[in-house]
């Protein structure tokens, strides 16, 4: 082995040593262009092979380059693994606390009473069911006469009326507007099927379980086949979908001027399933809406034949649905809007 | 209507509890809203009898009395009743015992003498004041002297029956009387009830010697009948008869009310009683008032009575409010001896009418308004004259004034069992529907299916096949009753365009962070006219049950404050809500009835973005608002173009922050802050508000949808900055941008706007990028700058900028 040859191996071990101890990139940069570079110690012994024979010369210089090319490596190699160091301390100065609240959008609450309709919207859209919202200032003829309740029936005792004059009136409940549909709908299109939610009016003084302003629901199927089993099957499918698969329901004779026969729907009380509680006041059933077959009067004002065509109605509480179903005490909480109540139910469902 | 479990079992055998019978009578037909028994809660109440008595030694009101209990020596009590005395039996709390509201009895001293317990009082053991016999009003209750010293009180007093009580429908008044209500349980147990009847001895003299009766229209009083009974002795009646008034809820008074008060609860027919000798003549007709006839009530009320009042009057003057309340002058009293007794029918309009005006609904005009058993009217009548006849050692005189009558007759119904299982969608047999008419002791005949019902007079309700459909599913049982969905035709179930549209608004609304509210729609006249978006007339209600809640709203924005205003006195100072529903706008004060139309609106206060550790606190201002509204604007895809107008004019907003919102030339609702001194009225802070004629915008022309491809040129883009007057709007200076702007400029931008000390006062810098784009080409440099050059000369000819 020739001098040469030996200056280079110890060049090579010296060089890695050198490299490999550099601290950072600079540094290193520095031993990378003291060693390879065009005045560094291996172009000097590139320089030295003039003196050597010309058959000397091709193993030196090979062995030259490989010296120099395993230094690049070995330089490459800190290089990289200085750079991950340095990224590494980098990140670890971004590091932030993830535990920090985040910037969460402002979103508003839909109010429970709209829910609640929607809710019931849309199991009756489900079943073929239309929509329709009618007025809120109603002709007494739509509110009662329309309704089987004509002129100094006792049943209008029942309904304590905001009138505007003697023939117009806030409407007491959504009947008005199942009349009004009644008497439009073409029967030879097929049946009449409508579910009609809104505001109604009550001259009662505002406590925590009475309001002047509330919410109903009316419904109303009317065609050549309907039956009172179908007015209890289509109320079991729509309760179950509001109050779970697990309901039960249960009819209850009752009087309505407007339906003929006349039930109040219980469900089983969802809180204790039937045992007895206080939301079911120990009975282990809720009265939740009232329903019947449409009454022949009813049919026979809207100019529709009672021996032909039949069907049922049902109507109920909108509020009462809510304050039930949430455990709400204070029927003035939905028309406060308290901020505090609002939110509570933004989470929809 | 209380129904008394025992009286019911002298018309029915009963082998269920009360609670068993409240329950089926609820499932069956009736609701029994309570079952209440009397000695409930009650403990260790006995019979006593008091041996003797002597005044406290301490006391000048107080006795001490030794009283026999039964069971060893006599005990002393002390009693502070000024109607005890030696000799009666009454009603003693042992120690140890539980009166009324649960109040426990201890033995003790008082003013230093032992008493052994307490002699009670009705009301002590529970009875209502409004119950309990005015001659013990005041004192302790004497009980017969048969009663057993020792034993429980309960049984002497009624107390171990149990009470029921029913809501009655306007459809079920035949269940306001014992009878109805038997023969309602008959029908519901397969049980036939069986009631007594009794008939008055008459003596030889004829009624017609007395009195002489006349009704003058018979439309009026269509049954009215009397009987006549003298030498009467006023006393109390019998305690089986008092037992059953007061569990009624009814004061027991003499021997004659009573008489009438029971029978009425027992045939559920009204009767009245007037003191012959003081009706001032032998004549009763029964009329109509004269207009301001005056009578004076059984209730010391002196009324001015209208020409809609049916009166029993003395031939010359009215005596009585017919069916209503007795006249005061006629009222039997303890000196009473000839007694005229009535039981009629009246008109139930006029009784409802009458009982409305004067506010004197009573347990009998309830009854005459709401139907009487045409059947049992003289049946009534004889079996009230026979009781007070025993009852007071009275002679009924022969015969009966009856001027008009209604002679019974069984309503004969049809309905065939196809139509009741049609209706019910069940399969009940032929015979089981007869069983059930049987039951509810119909009359009933059937042929091939086809029944005919023949309903005796006291279920005067039925009158029409669906009436006899309602009665066969009630008694043969809901729970029977299968579930299933209707058969016919489906239908499409679908909300209308509209309905979708107002339901994607109220999410885009609740998105951009704001509260959905329910406002009251009946407020105060004032605020039902602020606001308003266009003139219209109010819509009041005629009898408002306050001043709060009387006229219907034209607005949807003082809603809203009403809100805010109720929160920031809760401490929640950052609210934003908004409404959506209807407004009541009157073209003029003489239409009726106002058009509802829907609206929208919201409002917002306090913080939009309150501080949190990341963000500053960011108070609400106009253009937050203005977003929302544009970005609501936005999603109604409106054809005609969205613009705002500076508006000083509306009353409630501030006059330098309020904007008109046109689309196209149609006023569509505004945007703006609530004047500061409207602010101040509501008790709220800084407020931003907007309000929309939603029903406007659901019916505008839409845009139509239309996709265009993305283009691949690209787009240039040039910055202009300008110095202008302080009052030139942006909307004039993108105008005028756009006017000039060629066939390329696809976008301004307004992106800087400085008003401050650093430029010229009185006027202000903005800063605009132009969005430049040829579809079909890429645009050369040149191409714009061209374009650019006739803006920048516009913006410095028409609107006096200065390019800076
Ligand atoms: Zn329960």
């Amino acid at each position: 082995m020739s001098t040469l040859q030996e200056k280079l191996t110890q060049l090579q071990q010296k060089g890695s040593q050198d490299i490999k101890a550099a601290s950072d990139l600079k540094q290193l940069n520095d031993i990378r262009v003291k060693l390879l570079g065009k005045k560094g110690p291996i172009t000097e012994v590139l320089r030295g092979m003039r003196d050597l024979t010309k058959e000397e010369r091709p193993a030196v210089g090979s062995f030259a380059n490989k010296v120099r090319d395993a230094l690049a490596e070995v330089v490459d190699q800190k290089k990289a693994e200085l750079e991950q160091a340095k990224i590494e301390q980098q990140l670890a100065t971004e590091t932030i606390d993830v535990t920090l609240p985040g910037d969460q959008p402002k979103i508003g609450a839909h109010h429970v009473i709209s829910q609640v309709i929607e809710q019931l919207e849309d199991t009756f859209l489900g079943m073929g069911f239309k929509v329709v919202y009618g007025y809120e200032v109603e002709e007494e003829k739509y509110n009662f006469e329309m309704l089987n309740m004509p002129k100094d029936h006792p049943a209008r005792d029942m309904q304590d009326t905001f009138y505007i004059t003697k023939d117009v009136l806030m409407r007491t409940h959504m009947s008005p507007d199942e009349a009004r549909e009644l008497e439009k709908h073409d029967f030879s299109q097929g049946p009449l099927k409508m579910v009609s939610p809104g505001r109604v009016y009550r001259r009662d003084t505002d406590d925590a379980t009475h309001s002047h302003q509330f919410f109903q629901m009316e419904g109303q199927y009317i065609g050549k086949n309907v039956t009172m089993a179908d007015l209890k099957g289509t109320l079991e499918f729509a309760i179950r979908q509001i109050f779970g698969e697990e309901r039960e329901i249960r009819f209850r004779p009752s009087y309505f001027p407007f339906t003929e026969p006349s039930v109040e729907v219980d469900i089983s009380c969802f809180k204790c399933n039937g045992k007895g509680c206080d939301v079911c006041k120990h009975t282990g059933w809720i009265e939740v809406l009232g329903a019947g077959m449409t009454h022949p009067n009813v049919l026979k004002a809207a100019g529709v034949d009672p021996e032909i065509y039949g069907g049922f109605a049902f109507g109920l509480g909108i509020d009462r649905f809510a304050m039930l179903k949430y455990g709400i005490d204070d029927i003035r909480n939905f028309y406060q809007n308290d901020v505090r109540f609002l939110t509570q139910f933004e989470k929809r469902g | 209507m209380k129904v008394s479990y025992n009286w019911l079992k002298d018309y029915i055998d009963l082998d269920v509890t009360p609670e068993e019978l409240a329950n089926k009578i609820t499932l069956t037909g009736i609701e029994v809203e309570d079952t209440f028994h009397p000695d409930a809660g009650l403990k260790k109440i006995v019979v006593g009898y008091v041996v003797s008595t002597k005044p406290h030694p301490n006391s000048d009101h107080l006795q001490l009395c030794q009283v026999d209990l039964g069971a060893s020596d006599p005990v002393q009590i002390v009693c502070g009743a000024p109607n005890v005395a030696a000799g009666q039996k009454v009603i003693v709390a042992l120690p140890g015992s539980r009166i009324a509201n649960n109040e426990k009895i201890k033995k003790g001293k008082m003013r230093g003498e032992v008493s052994n317990g307490m002699i009670c009082a009705l009301q002590e053991i529970g009875f209502s004041t409004d119950v309990a016999p005015q001659a013990y009003a005041d004192g302790i209750y004497v009980l017969p002297a048969d009663a057993k010293v020792g034993a429980p009180v309960y049984p002497y007093l009624g107390m171990d029956d149990a009470i029921l009580d029913l809501a009655i429908t306007p459809n079920r008044a035949d269940a306001q009387s014992m009878r109805g209500v038997a023969y309602e349980v008959g029908a519901v147990y397969a049980k036939k009830p069986h009631f007594d009847v009794a008939k008055p001895v008459e003596t030889a003299k004829p009624v017609t010697d007395v009195l002489q009766a006349s009704v003058a229209a018979e439309k009026d009083a269509p049954s009215y009948n009397l009987r006549v009974i003298e030498n009467v002795k006023i006393q109390p009646s019998p305690l089986w008869l008092q037992i059953r008034l007061w569990n009624a809820g009814i004061r027991p008074i003499n021997n004659v009310v009573d008489v009438t008060n029971y029978v009425m609860l027992d045939y559920g027919q009204p009767m009245h009683a007037f003191d012959y000798d003081k009706i001032g003549s032998k004549e009763i007709l029964v009329r109509r008032a004269t207009e301001g006839e005056a009578l004076t009530t059984l209730d010391g009320n002196e009324h001015e009575l209208s020409a809609d009042d049916i009166v029993i009057s003395n031939g010359t003057k009215a005596i009585n409010l017919a069916g209503v309340m007795g006249g005061l002058d006629s009222e039997i009293t303890d000196q009473t001896t000839t007694v005229v007794l009535e039981a009629a029918i009246f008109d139930p309009m006029h009784i409802r009418k009458s009982a409305q005006r004067y506010n004197l609904r009573s347990e009998a005009s309830s009854r005459f308004e709401k139907g009487i058993n045409k059947g049992t009217v003289l049946t009534a009548l004889d079996h009230a004259a026979s009781l007070i006849a025993d009852f007071s050692d009275g002679d009924v005189l022969a015969g009966i004034l009856s001027p008009t009558k209604i002679v019974p007759a069984a309503t004969v119904v049809e309905v065939s069992q196809e139509r009741i299982n049609h209706v019910l969608g069940m399969q009940i047999s032929a015979a089981e529907i007869t069983k059930i008419f049987k039951r509810l002791a119909f009359g009933v005949s059937e042929m091939n299916g086809q029944f005919k019902a023949s309903v005796p007079t006291h279920r005067w309700d039925i009158s029409i096949p669906a009436d006899l459909i309602e009665e066969v599913a009630r008694l043969y049982g809901y729970d029977k009753m299968p579930t299933t969905l209707p058969a016919s035709a489906s239908t499409p179930g679908i909300l209308t365009p509209q309905q979708r549209r107002v339901r994607q608004m109220a999410q885009l609304l609740e998105a951009s962070g704001l509260n959905q509210a329910i406002s009251y729609a009946l407020t105060t006249s004032e605020k039902a006219s602020q606001f308003t978006l266009i003139p219209a007339a109010t819509t009041s209600v005629a009898w408002p049950m306050t001043v709060d809640h009387a006229v219907l709203r034209m607005n949807l924005v003082s809603g809203l404050l009403d809100n805010l205003a109720y929160n920031i006195a809760r401490k929640q100072v950052n609210v934003a809500l908004y409404e959506q529903g209807r407004v009541f706008l009157k073209q003029d004060a003489k239409t009726t009835r106002p058009e509802e139309v829907e609206y929208v609106a919201g409002a917002v206060t306090g913080d939009w973005q309150a501080k949190t550790w990341n963000q500053a606190a960011k108070p609400v201002d106009f253009y937050q608002i203005k977003g929302i509204v544009a970005a609501l604007l936005n999603q109604f895809n409106l054809k005609a173009t969205v613009t705002y107008h500076a508006t000083a004019t509306r009353a409630e907003m501030h006059p330098g922050r309020t904007a008109d919102i046109y689309v196209g030339d149609q006023l569509v609702g505004f945007v703006g802050q609530i004047h500061p001194q409207v602010e101040k009225v509501y008790r709220i802070k800084p407020t931003y508000v907007f309000q929309l004629n939603l029903t406007a915008l659901l019916t505008l022309e839409k845009q139509a949808v239309v996709y265009q491809a993305i283009s691949k040129y690209p787009v240039i883009t040039r910055d202009v900055a300008l110095l202008v007057a302080s009052d030139v709007t942006n909307q004039a200076i993108t105008d005028a941008i756009f006017a000039k702007g060629g066939a390329h400029l696809k976008n301004v931008t307004l992106f800087d706007s400085y008003t401050g000390s650093k430029i010229e006062k009185g006027k202000k810098s903005l800063a605009y990028t132009l969005t430049y784009q040829n579809p079909g080409a890429t645009l050369t440099d040149d191409e714009v700058n061209t374009a650019f050059a006739k803006v920048e000369k516009t913006l410095v000819e028409q609107i006096g900028a200065v390019i800076r």
